[in-house]
This record gives C-alpha cells, sequence and structure tokens, in this order.
C-alpha cells in the first residue's frame, strides 16, 4: 500500500477518522445517559434494601415467588403466540404485496401502516369496542344467530394476543415485504419455467431469500412484545399478568424498588437471550444455507 | 433427445395502445438455431416470453411439436431457458442449482447428482459444483445457466441476450461453445440478441425483428446479402442506400431505376476488381479515416446523400493520395447491388 505509506496521507486519515468519531460522539452521550446509566442504576438498585443496605433479599425473593414464574411464563406465551400469527398472517402478506403491482402495493401498503400512526392507547380501546361481550363482533355473531352466548373475546388471553398481534403486524411485515421485494423476478419465472409449481416456488426460491427478512421481522415482534405493557394491561382485564405488569403492580401497590428492578433485570436478561438466540439461528441458517437445495 | 419445432402463429401482443407484436407468425424447425434480432423495443424479448409462458398473447396460437400451448402454464411447458441475469439461485451451490429441475421432478438423488455433474463437466465446469454462486465469475455464471437450462433435456431451449453481461473476448468463446452444445444436443434453440454479429455467427436462421413484426427471415448470408427492407439493410452493418439515378454502369450506360443497397466493403477504387459487370458512382470525396484493417472513404455524390466506402488497407494503394474535395469513381460488382423491393425512395 503505497497510499498508507505517505505521511501526510495517513494523517489525513487519522484526522477523518476522529472527525467521524466525534460525529457518533452526541448519540454516544444521549445512549450512554438514557440507556446505560439507568440499567447500571437498575441493577445497583436490585442489591439494596428499602433501607439502602446491600442484600441478595430482593432475588431470593423474586424467584422463589411463583407469581414471578406465572408471569415469566405468560410474558414468553403472549410474544411467541404474537410471533406465531405475525409469522402465519404477515408471511402470506408480505408475498401478496410483494406480487401484485407496484402502484397497487403502496396502497395496500398505506393501509398496513395507517395504524401504526395511531396512538396505541386508541388503538387498544378501539379493539375493546369491537371485542366486548356487548361489542360489534359479539352483536353480529348473537344477533345473526351464529353464536347463542357471547364470545369472551377480551379481558383475557386471547383479547390481549388480538391487540397484540394487531400492533405488530405492520413491524413484522415492512422487513418481510422489503426482503421478498428483492427478490429477483426472473428468479420465479427461472423456477417456474423449470417445472415448478407456485407452492414450489414459494418453498424452494422465496422463503429462503426472504429467511433473513422474516428473521428480522421475528426478532423485532418478539424483542417489542417481551416489554408490552398497555395492551394487556387494557385488554387482559387483570387476567393476564406478564412481567411488566407484575413491575408495574410491585411499585404501585407494594412501593418495592428492589424486587422491581429485580424484575426488570429478568426482563432484560430474556430479551438478551432471545436476540442471542437469533443471531445463533440467523448464522446458523447462513450456513446450512448453501448446498441445501431439496425441492 | 428428441426435439421438436415451434409454430408461431399470428401471434398478437398489446399493452395498451403499444403493440409489442403485431401478428407474428414463424416456424421453426426441429433441432435448428433461429436468432431473433432486433433493436430494444422490437419485440424479441417479449416473443420468447410468450413462448416461455410469462406473457399471454392476446390472440394468435403457439405450438410445440403438434401440442397447443398458447394458454399452458410455464412450469407445464418444458423449456430450457437462460436469463439475460443468468437468474441463477444465489442461495443454493451451483450442484443445487443444475440439480434444482431434477428434484422437481422427483428423480431420485443419486441418479439427479450424476446428471447434474455430468452435465457441469460438459460446460466445463467440472470441481466448481460445490462453490457459491457469489464466487463465481461472469463466465462460469452463463455456464452454471446453461447447464441448469439442459440438464432436464428440454425439448426447446430459450436465451435470453445471454450474452450481453460478457466481455468482448469472452462473448466470443461463449458464441461458440453455445453453437456447439446445441450441435451436440440437437436441441431447437430460440436465441434473442441485439448484436447482428453474434447472431449472423451463431445461427442457422435469423428473424430480424423490428417495431413488433418480423422484418425478415432467413439463412445469415441472405439476410447480410440481399436485404428484403431497408430497415434490415442498414440494421445489419454499413449499408448505402442508394436512390434510384446515382449508379450508373461502368461503360456510362443507364442509371438503375431501383433503390440499390451496397455495402460499404463491397465498393472498390480499381474498376478490375469489380469485374466486367460492375457499376460506378461518382462522388466528391468529403472525407477520409484510415482505421487500421481498411480506409473509411466518405463520398457525396450529385443529390445530397453521403456515401460510405470501406476500401482494405492491403487494397487501397491510392486512398493516401486521395485528397477531400476531390472527385472519386468507385465500383462494385453488380452482384453486390442489391435491390431493396418496395423502397423507393
Amino acid at each position: 500500500m503505497t497510499i498508507a505509506a505517505d505521511p501526510a496521507l495517513a494523517a489525513g486519515a487519522r484526522s477523518e477518522r476522529r472527525f467521524f468519531l466525534a460525529l457518533s460522539l452526541p448519540a454516544l452521550v444521549i445512549v450512554g445517559l438514557a440507556a446505560i446509566l439507568p440499567i447500571l442504576w437498575i441493577i445497583r438498585q436490585s442489591f439494596l434494601t428499602t433501607g439502602g443496605e446491600y442484600t441478595v433479599g430482593n432475588y431470593e425473593k423474586v424467584l422463589s415467588s411463583g407469581l414471578t414464574w406465572s408471569a415469566l411464563i405468560t410474558t414468553v406465551e403472549l410474544s411467541l403466540g404474537t410471533l406465531a400469527f405475525c409469522i402465519l398472517l404477515g408471511t402470506p402478506l408480505a408475498l401478496a404485496l410483494a406480487s401484485v403491482r407496484p402502484r397497487v402495493a403502496n396502497l395496500l401498503m398505506a393501509f398496513v401502516m395507517l395504524p401504526l400512526w395511531t396512538s396505541i392507547l386508541v388503538r387498544t380501546y378501539g379493539w375493546l369496542v369491537l371485542l366486548r361481550r356487548d361489542g360489534l363482533i359479539n352483536a353480529a355473531l348473537t344477533g345473526s344467530g351464529l353464536t347463542a352466548e357471547p364470545l369472551p373475546l377480551v379481558y383475557n388471553f386471547t383479547g390481549t394476543l388480538i391487540g397484540m398481534v394487531h400492533y405488530m403486524l405492520p413491524l413484522f411485515l415492512l422487513p418481510v415485504y422489503a426482503a421478498m421485494r428483492d427478490i429477483d423476478a426472473n428468479l420465479v419465472r427461472a423456477s417456474a419455467s423449470m417445472g415448478a409449481t407456485l407452492g414450489q416456488v414459494i418453498r424452494t426460491v422465496i422463503l429462503p431469500l426472504s429467511a433473513g427478512g422474516i428473521f428480522s421481522g421475528s426478532m423485532i415482534v418478539f424483542i417489542y412484545t417481551i416489554g408490552f405493557f398497555i395492551t394487556p394491561a387494557v385488554l387482559g382485564g387483570g387476567k393476564v399478568n406478564p412481567l411488566s405488569i407484575r413491575i408495574e403492580r410491585t411499585l404501585s401497590t407494594f412501593q418495592d424498588w428492589g424486587s422491581a428492578s429485580v424484575l426488570g433485570i429478568l426482563l432484560l436478561v430474556l430479551m438478551a437471550l432471545v436476540g442471542a438466540m437469533f443471531l445463533v439461528a440467523r448464522r446458523l441458517v447462513a450456513r446450512n444455507k448453501v448446498g441445501a437445495a431439496h425441492a | 433427445m428428441k426435439s421438436l419445432p415451434i409454430i408461431i402463429d399470428s401471434v398478437r401482443k398489446t399493452y395498451g395502445s403499444y403493440v409489442a407484436l403485431d401478428d407474428v407468425s414463424l416456424d421453426i424447425r426441429a433441432g435448428e438455431f433461429l436468432t431473433l434480432l432486433g433493436p430494444s423495443g422490437s419485440g424479441k424479448t417479449t416473443l420468447l416470453m410468450a413462448l416461455a409462458g410469462f406473457v399471454r398473447p392476446d390472440s394468435g396460437k403457439l405450438l410445440l411439436g403438434d401440442r397447443d400451448i398458447t394458454r399452458l402454464a410455464p412450469n407445464k411447458r418444458d423449456i430450457g431457458i437462460v436469463f439475460q441475469n443468468y437468474a441463477l439461485f444465489p442461495h443454493m451451490s451451483v450442484l443445487a442449482n443444475v440439480e434444482y429441475p431434477l428434484a422437481l421432478r422427483k428423480t431420485p438423488k443419486a441418479e439427479a447428482r450424476q446428471r447434474a455433474l455430468d452435465t457441469l463437466a460438459r460446460v466445463k465446469l467440472e470441481g466448481l459444483s460445490e462453490r457459491n454462486i457469489a464466487a463465481l465469475s461472469g463466465g462460469q455464471r452463463q455456464r452454471v445457466a446453461l447447464a441448469r437450462a439442459i440438464v432436464f433435456e428440454p425439448r426447446v431451449m430459450l436465451m435470453d441476450e445471454p450474452l450481453s453481461a460478457l466481455d468482448r473476448n469472452l462473448r466470443e468463446t461463449m458464441q461458440y461453445e453455445i453453437r456447439r452444445l446445441h450441435d451436440d444436443l440437437g436441441i431447437t434453440t430460440i436465441y434473442v440478441t441485439h448484436d447482428q454479429r453474434e447472431a449472423l455467427t451463431m445461427s442457422d436462421r435469423v428473424a430480424v425483428m423490428n417495431s413488433g413484426r418480423i422484418q425478415q427471415i432467413d439463412t445469415p448470408q441472405r439476410i447480410y446479402d440481399r436485404p428484403s427492407t431497408r430497415f434490415v439493410a442498414q440494421f445489419m452493418g454499413e449499408a448505402n442506400i442508394l436512390a434510384p439515378g446515382l449508379v450508373r454502369t461502368i461503360d456510362g450506360g443507364d442509371a438503375s431505376h431501383e433503390t440499390l443497397m451496397i455495402r460499404a466493403e463491397n465498393f472498390h477504387l480499381d474498376a478490375r476488381l469489380a469485374g466486367p459487370d460492375a457499376v460506378a458512382l461518382e462522388g466528391m470525396l468529403r472525407a477520409k479515416a484510415f482505421r487500421g484493417e481498411n480506409w473509411l472513404l466518405t463520398l457525396a455524390p450529385h443529390g445530397g446523400q453521403e456515401v460510405l466506402v470501406c476500401i482494405p488497407s492491403a487494397l487501397a494503394g491510392g486512398c493516401a493520395e486521395l485528397a477531400t474535395g476531390q472527385r472519386v469513381t468507385v465500383y462494385a460488382s453488380a452482384a453486390k447491388a442489391h435491390a431493396i423491393p418496395g423502397a423507393m425512395a
């Protein structure tokens, strides 16, 4: 490298690196202040008694409580359930969006994105209107005679799941749609010309090539839903209690900052675990995809 | 492998008011190498895509052998296609790409592997079967695309400007190899290109297309020497379209009454080289340029039109001495002066 050997150019490259580092400094400061510091503070808090002495008692109390574990299970159930429905509903929708003409796709995309511009509180209460015992859906069901009794659609797990899937679907859709739209149309044609049916085209070409997008979308859904609060609080009717709601209750009812911090750390660890799992899975898939091509 | 003839019977395709295919009819013989040649927008790719099943004609019929495939789904046509950008599956290895059509046909795994390896050897890619597509050069990708298109022994092969992304040397090698592959397999091949030299080099017959119509279909030599329209004449190299009256016979006889096409390289400075039945053209020398293997002279006969004359360097004894502005007479054998039917200037 003759360029690096020139001292003047090397100095120029150094100062350029410093300049770009300086550009990222404000962002680093904000992340440090707004994310890292509070986390450190919560970790410290989790080891303190209400009197301010160091203890591991908070951990013992929280981890030995059955409520904690049932909350953890509810959290994972809600996240996995939301993810499952996002994949089931979102993947075919993304496929449909990616295969229509761009103008139609943009229009449909606007409809998909519309809920994102509405406050989550408004959307959640909107579902309440629809799903209540005397809500629109139950009125239609009983009115038409399809069901004798109104269905329990809200103030339970079902209602919470419906609200969460509704919230997460657009966020899942975006990366999946982007990945599918980027697939060269000639790959689909090539596959068909060699004899593939539509199902085979989807299975052997479209899904493998949009796996990255499906992974990203799944990660977004999981990470987001692990900390969901408003939807279970409003649509769960007190019967659906994930970790987020336990934290709030520990604080508002017992003013127990130590236990709440432990629960917060539990949530954090869960997110880190899931994130790491996704990254490992993605790497494994990337390594295995070459060579494996059976229809 | 038994190859099949293709009959294209008055196929028409419009997009709104734009006519992409204007009642195109074409018979392709079994085992023939036919090239669709034309500028972009001439309809050649639309015709190819109609054969592949990705474009549905508004009217007309497509027959593969005696089977009507006009409305048949693309995946039931058994046609091998090489796409312009190769369309190789980036998530599969070279071998998996070539095995793909066999896997779709439920060929037993061991047999599929053997056939894929044999086909890869046929296109000189042995040893690269485990490679990732991204790790291949353009020429290698081209060969994988070829292997994948022939491995399932289709009755017909379609190629959509397969060499346009390669550099010139590689393109010439691949032209030769594609033609050799065609001759080995005897598979009916329809090849789309906008490169006239490629079309002339490779084809049994060339169909020249322009604005959705076939202008002429003939052997490469006849397309070049005996173009039936002004468009074909000009598309196939340096052609001078000479209005009636510009050319006279060598003994000062009457001027021609027809529009003549004489290619730049068919002119001579020396009347003896043009033979006893030569025709002559006189004009003012407007420009001359030395191009290595030949001289390019630009003549301006009366009437304002410019005529290009190409004299091989070996026969261009007097060219260096010619001065612009001087009057020059050039000669061509009468056999090389081709009357273009119906092209009154």
